[in-house]
């Protein structure tokens, strides 16, 4: 029974990433209905931002470098929301109202993510800044003198593909020099050693030993949750928010900015997912296709719980983390050893990591057919349009 | 100019058939015959997301799965590759000594042949009546087809014992009428076969597009709830296109699997099913040739990437994602058809400008 329990704890802590990793994206897409399928990266992102907090620490070590988690738990939120408000501001906002379309271009916004972290060197950024500066400046220069022009729209596009041809020209350029062509992360995986203050254990009840790690991933997304719940219900951003998720055109009317309340849903989101990928650092290695394994999941958990929904998406999540942990062990066996030879064939078949994927995602579909807007179904005329 | 435009197929067939096979070296053919073969993927995925609205991420599923059916006859009738029971060697790395049950039709290439598209068709059916009777649709749809799509992937990386795990199933070391599967000359008939399917696929979906039943698909897209107020069910409809284009992918994943070598639970990830799409949006979706100009280009684009910059390619393609979907919502062939190059001549000056309303657009008088 000692097994069940921490097992189902084990399940709880894998529920709890599940949902820290969830939370942005409810709000992105419960709210706004951007399919972000660039979270995952963006995940991705926050734990590339601990690890560069964790080697700036480095350095100072004793009681400051213990200190360098919740630092880095800041910046990631901070870092990951302005690129979260930079993509929302340039792509997602000419595409509201399409998710279909937001769908694939922020898978595009993803894979160019991924080889961005793979292949970044102080050469290619100073590329990308002399590429973006030379863009600015041309188009800058182009409307001034063609603005009013028929072909000013194709003038400025050669304008940005010229610009893109000197970046690239730069990028090469600058790796000419030994000390700037060095790759910062390159393809490895990277690793982020935990503080002291979370490993081992934080003590026992009733015989089960409680993983500091898991317990503090487990309290982090119980606070940012509620962080989550007190800022949509209970702030004016919030407020605003959910008028505008309700009728954009009628707060428009009354005042509230509407472009500046879809960048910081956008960006807290974005900011959520950033936090998420600083806690799945503290669980093992991580790498640029980190948000692969996390999206699907995410995704599902959303859609089971039914969309904006906060309450759904926290018990879909700690549900699908809980079958999965204690499926894939293979836990049921050793807790009732005399089970049937029929269904210890079927529970040991699936009592793998991969197979209790499969199982849960059937799951998931056979529950939809039952519930097929999840376990809390939005109500109101608009669900439907 | 009518007689040439009948032509023009039968033209591009030629060129096909002949040309590119004189032409090019086997390597290169034998790429231009993958692109086919994945031209026939992109054909059904305009079938169900350019005609009929509904953007699957899971056509990787029966892709993958017409190549296995495909890879598993060809293992078993390799004598070469049978182990000490008669069945393939790598059954014994896993200490599997009796041949799987579901493997048995799989020794007659007759029921192969069928099988490839018929258990692609029959998943698709299944799969797809499940979601539309529920009336999931958008991106809901979108999200549990890739929900599928990560089934199946787990399922065959998961059970080495019956799939040869990540491994996959290796093609070209298998004999098909006694001849390699991977040797030059059996690549060119494969060739020459993909040629010859590929605008069969396309007349496939010339007959479900055009006619009653296309015209039922077009307004499932663009408005599914009055269809459903004007007396129709939807339900079939969106079952059949769905299953339809399940068998097409099954028989492109076949072909696509004998000309690359190899089938593995790759074929199923969710960057390959989102590749597939994009390849509409490149071409044109909504119309039947702008795919298959997107899968050719495309691929074509990624080879050449890939072969000077393979660190670039992941940047073209994301690039390519953003610009057809924010600048190029037509695609290539949508552009060119709906006067999107007319358009640009115009604003340079050398063609005239057409004007919908000649008269209205006299009459504005700018703002100032």
């Amino acid at each position: 029974m000692e097994l069940f329990f921490s097992q189902i704890l084990d399940g709880l802590s894998i529920g709890s990433v599940l949902l820290l990793a969830a939370t942005g994206l409810a709000i992105v897409f419960g709210l706004m209905g951007v399919i972000n399928l660039a979270h995952g990266e963006f995940m991705m992102l926050g734990a590339y931002v601990t690890y560069v907090v964790q080697s700036a620490f480095k350095p100072m070590g004793g009681v400051i470098f213990e200190l360098y988690f919740p630092v880095s738990l800041v910046l990631s939120f901070i870092v990951t929301a302005l690129i979260g408000v930079l993509l929302e501001r340039t792509l997602i906002r000419q595409l509201y109202g399409r998710p279909l379309e937001t769908l694939l271009a922020t898978w595009g916004v993803s894979l160019i993510l991924i080889q961005l972290i793979r292949s970044i060197s102080t050469a290619m950024m100073l590329g990308i800044i002399v590429g973006v500066v030379v863009g600015f400046l041309l188009s800058k220069v182009l409307a001034a003198k063609f603005s009013d022009k028929p072909f000013f729209t194709y003038l400025n596009g050669l304008g940005w593909a010229i610009s893109i041809g000197i970046g690239l020209i730069a990028v090469n350029l600058f790796d000419q020099i030994r000390p700037l062509s060095k790759a910062w992360f390159g393809p490895r995986n990277i690793d982020v050693t935990a503080p002291k203050w979370l490993q081992g254990s934080w003590g026992m009840i009733g015989g089960i030993e409680l993983p500091g790690l898991r317990i503090f991933i487990i309290l982090l997304s119980a606070l940012l949750l509620l962080a989550t719940y007190w800022f949509l219900n209970k702030s004016v951003w919030g407020l605003r928010i959910r008028s505008v998720t309700q009728n954009r055109q009628m707060s428009n009317c009354l005042g509230i900015p509407t472009d500046r309340v879809d960048s910081i849903t956008f960006g807290i989101g974005s900011g959520l997912a950033g936090v998420a990928g600083c806690a799945i650092t503290l669980l093992g290695s991580v790498g640029p296709n980190l948000g692969a394994a996390y999206i699907v999941s995410c995704f599902m958990v959303i859609v089971l719980g039914g969309v904006g929904n906060l309450l759904g998406t926290v018990l879909a999540s700690l549900l699908l983390g809980i079958i999965q942990s204690v499926i894939g062990s293979g836990t049921i066996l050793t807790v009732f050893p005399n089970l049937p030879e029929a269904a210890k064939g079927v529970i040991e078949f699936f009592a793998t990591t991969s197979m209790s994927l499969v199982l849960v995602f059937i799951f998931i579909i056979v529950f939809l057919q039952f519930r097929p807007n999840g376990m809390f179904p939005q109500k109101g005329r608009s669900v439907d349009a | 100019m009518k007689i040439f435009q009948r032509l023009v197929p039968w033209i591009l067939l030629a060129i096909a058939l002949f040309i590119l096979p004189a032409a090019l070296d086997d390597f290169r053919l034998n790429l231009f015959g993958r692109y086919f073969a994945l031209s026939i993927t992109a054909l059904a995925i305009d079938l169900i997301w350019g005609y009929t609205g509904l953007l699957s991420l899971g056509q990787g599923i029966f892709f993958a799965l017409g190549g296995y059916a495909v890879a598993m006859n060809l293992m078993l009738n390799t004598k070469s590759l049978a182990g000490g029971n008669g069945i393939p060697k790598f059954f014994e790395n896993y200490g599997v000594d009796q041949l799987p049950f579901f493997w048995q039709p799989f020794w007659s290439p007759v029921f192969t042949l069928i099988a490839m598209w018929v258990i692609p068709a029959a998943v698709a059916g299944l799969v797809g009546w499940l979601i539309f009777r529920n009336r999931i649709k958008g991106v809901y749809f979108s999200i549990i087809t890739q929900a599928a799509l990560m089934v199946f992937f787990h399922f065959f990386n998961g059970q080495q014992k019956l799939f040869d795990g990540t491994n996959g199933l290796k093609t070209s070391t298998t004999e098909l009428f006694g001849q390699l599967v991977g040797s030059p000359d059996m690549q060119v008939w494969f060739y020459r076969l993909t040629v010859v399917l590929l605008p069969l696929a396309f007349l496939v979906c010339r007959y479900f597009t055009s006619g009653r039943f296309g015209d039922a698909l077009i307004a499932i897209r663009d408005d599914e709830t009055r269809l459903r107020f004007a007396g129709f069910n939807p339900v079939p409809f969106k079952t059949i296109v769905f299953l339809v284009a399940g068998a097409l992918c099954g028989i492109s994943g076949a072909l696509y699997t004998v000309q690359s070598g190899i089938v593995s639970p790759q074929y199923m990830s969710i960057s390959f099913s989102i590749e597939m799409v994009i390849w509409v949006a490149v071409g044109g979706r909504g119309t039947l040739v702008g795919p298959i100009i997107g899968a050719t280009l495309v691929n074509y684009l990624r080879s050449l990437v890939s072969e000077a910059l393979p660190d670039a390619w992941l940047f073209v393609q994301g690039a390519l994602f953003i610009f057809v979907v924010v600048l190029m919502p037509d695609g290539i062939y949508g552009w060119l058809t709906n006067g999107g190059f007319r358009t640009f001549l115009a604003a340079f000056g050398i063609a005239k400008k057409s004007n919908t309303y000649p008269q209205l657009e006299k009459e504005v008088v700018p703002v100032d």
